[in-house]
């Protein structure tokens, strides 16, 4: 019995090695693309591959998350054919060629009996740096603020620190959430609450009726039809990312993933298509 | 005493044991050593990976630094770790006579429908998934609290909601516990004259000490290692709490928030969090272990 534990050990590391080994070789297979990175893309990007799938046989599309900074990493050392990244690529970046599939837009949210109908973005400034405590000194009710912040490292705290031009270490929040959706339920719970998250989700749980508000920011209204004129202040590009000149198969899938044939999929992810601008 | 190791060992020793038992010996022996290497690998795994911060970020740093900003390679962990201590503490202080109580209410005062019925009932609390406590936090406690004082993701959420969690377990252990006394000790006790108290005080609960000592340690170190239902309820933010209504963030959830988005040094630094957490819940076995000894030598 012993000899047989131990033939499976030695069965599950060798099947455990395969499949690292496996995931390495990805941009080594001729019929096989791997694509990593930003969270936000990756449901997009599955569902794009897909469809790419069923169009050229025997070919497999592996998607993987693991955040924007994942994407520029793995591109750049060839561990992913393809990175996904849910932001402009930043200057010492510019090894990497960008091609943007899609936009997606960060609104704030408040509760949707909040009485603050706008924020400049000095006050949000101060809300978020703590000087602005309570809803009374922007038009709100006599009740102290709840600032929701994101957790370090995801794509919309970056897009919106640098909006806000601030270090993370200078906001003073009260809670710090994850996703967009625990953002969307901490919200609906506290009507003192103010966060930001993906106009595309925000707006999702609004027509499902979840008590939340989206607040225009610059006096241009948070909407996904905004976001997709370029006239909405805190949005950004998704990106797929290539180390040096794309061809064969990755060039294929970038084109196929900017192409018309995928707008359904953009648009049932709440994201903006590109070419419509 | 109940829980010591009962020797089985074969009345003819000198006799060549059954095919059977010696395929049992070697299947629990493999078994056995499974379990425990794989306590060693994770071990070995999580000083592997935070090992490239070990490297050339110095130890106290991870105490000393002026807050946890990884972005800024700031990577203070002493609010977390209090933050833990803090939320798993509350929630034993709490949840510890809550579960002796409803214990010994099961055993000794129920009538045996009641006593059924309760048991189930918390058997069902043991049974419901973490996500679902944290969900019913989220959307009922947090708010509530938030009326009483702002912003509601608190500490106190967090206590509230390992509270429950840690209940049943406690509960169930301590009730196995009292169960393992044995008959003559409480029918010695009754024919003394001793009332209900005075039997459960002075024999049921020194008889199954060691038992319960073990159900609160186990329920210990689910409190310390929960992750997501406290992750919804606290608040997250990395800073020693000043009151029951400051958020706080444990270490378990430090890791899940930022895990999917890190890189180089703040993974390893994750990885640090999690050296922490495995290094403190063995402390604290090595203390429970070590207190056993001593009074029950």
């Amino acid at each position: 019995m012993k000899i047989l534990s131990t033939t499976q050990y030695v069965m599950l590391a060798a099947a455990l090695l395969l499949g690292f080994g496996w995931s390495l070789s990805g941009n080594a297979a001729s019929q096989k693309l791997v694509l990593t990175g930003a969270s936000t893309i990756a449901p997009l990007a599955g569902e794009i591959a897909r469809r790419f799938e069923s169009l050229h046989p025997g070919l497999r599309v592996d998607v993987q998350t693991g955040g924007s900074a994942r994407g520029i990493s793995d591109a750049r050392n060839g561990i992913a054919s393809i990175g996904m990244v849910s932001r402009t690529l930043k200057p010492e970046e510019n090894d990497l060629h960008a091609h943007t599939i899609a936009w997606d837009g960060v609104g704030i949210i408040l509760h949707a009996n909040n009485q603050v109908t706008a924020l400049s973005r000095q006050q949000l400034i101060d809300i978020y740096t703590g000087k602005i405590t309570t809803w009374k000194i922007v038009g709100g009710r006599d009740a102290p603020i709840t600032v929701v912040n994101k957790a370090e490292g995801r794509s919309t705290l970056e897009l919106f620190l640098s909006y806000l031009k601030l270090k993370n270490s200078d906001i003073k929040p009260h809670v710090i959430i994850g996703d967009n959706a625990q953002g969307v339920k901490t919200v609906a719970g506290n009507p003192n609450a103010i966060s930001y998250v993906s106009i595309g989700a925000a707006e999702y749980e609004i027509i499902r009726g979840t008590a939340i508000k989206l607040l225009p920011l610059d006096g241009i209204a948070a909407t996904v039809v905004n976001v997709r004129n370029g006239t909405f202040p805190l949005s950004r590009p998704l990106n797929l990312v290539t180390r040096g000149a794309r061809q064969g198969l990755i060039r294929d899938f970038i084109e196929f993933a900017r192409s018309e044939q995928v707008h359904d999929l953009v648009e049932a992810q709440y994201f903006v298509p590109i070419s419509v601008r | 005493m109940i829980w010591s190791k009962h020797s089985i060992s074969s009345p003819s020793a000198s006799a060549e044991p059954a095919p059977v038992d010696k395929l049992v010996l070697w299947l629990l022996r493999g078994g056995a050593g499974i379990a425990a290497a794989l306590v060693l690998l994770i071990l070995l795994f999580v000083t592997v990976e935070s090992w490239p911060a070990l490297r050339h970020i110095s130890v106290e740093r991870f105490l000393t630094d002026p807050s946890w900003n990884p972005g800024e390679s700031k990577y203070n962990l002493a609010p977390m770790l209090s933050g833990t201590l803090y939320a798993a503490g509350g929630a034993l202080l709490l949840a510890t006579p809550l579960g002796i109580a409803s214990a010994l209410f099961i055993a000794y005062y129920a009538s045996p429908r009641t006593a059924g019925i309760y048991r189930r009932l918390i058997e069902l609390l043991a049974g419901i998934p973490s996500v679902v406590y944290g969900f019913w936090g989220l959307t009922t406690l947090v708010p509530l609290i938030n009326q009483l004082h702002p912003p509601g993701a608190s500490l106190l959420a967090g206590i509230l909601v390992l509270t429950l969690m840690i209940l049943p377990t406690i509960t169930l252990t301590t009730h196995a516990a009292l169960l393992a006394v044995p008959g003559e000790y409480l029918r010695g006790a009754a024919a003394l004259g001793m009332s209900r108290w005075g039997m459960i005080h002075g024999v049921a609960l020194p008889a199954s000490k060691t038992g319960i000592v073990a159900g609160i340690m186990l329920a210990t170190g689910r409190a310390i290692g929960e992750t997501m239902a406290v992750l919804m309820v606290t608040g997250n933010v990395v800073r020693h709490a000043d009151s029951l209504f400051d958020p706080v963030r444990t270490l378990a959830a430090n890791i899940v928030l930022e895990m999917a988005y890190a890189m180089n040094d703040h993974r390893a630094a994750l990885f640090v969090s999690g050296l922490t957490l495995m290094l403190l819940v063995m402390a604290l076995s090595g203390v429970a272990g070590w207190l056993g000894r001593n009074r029950h030598a």
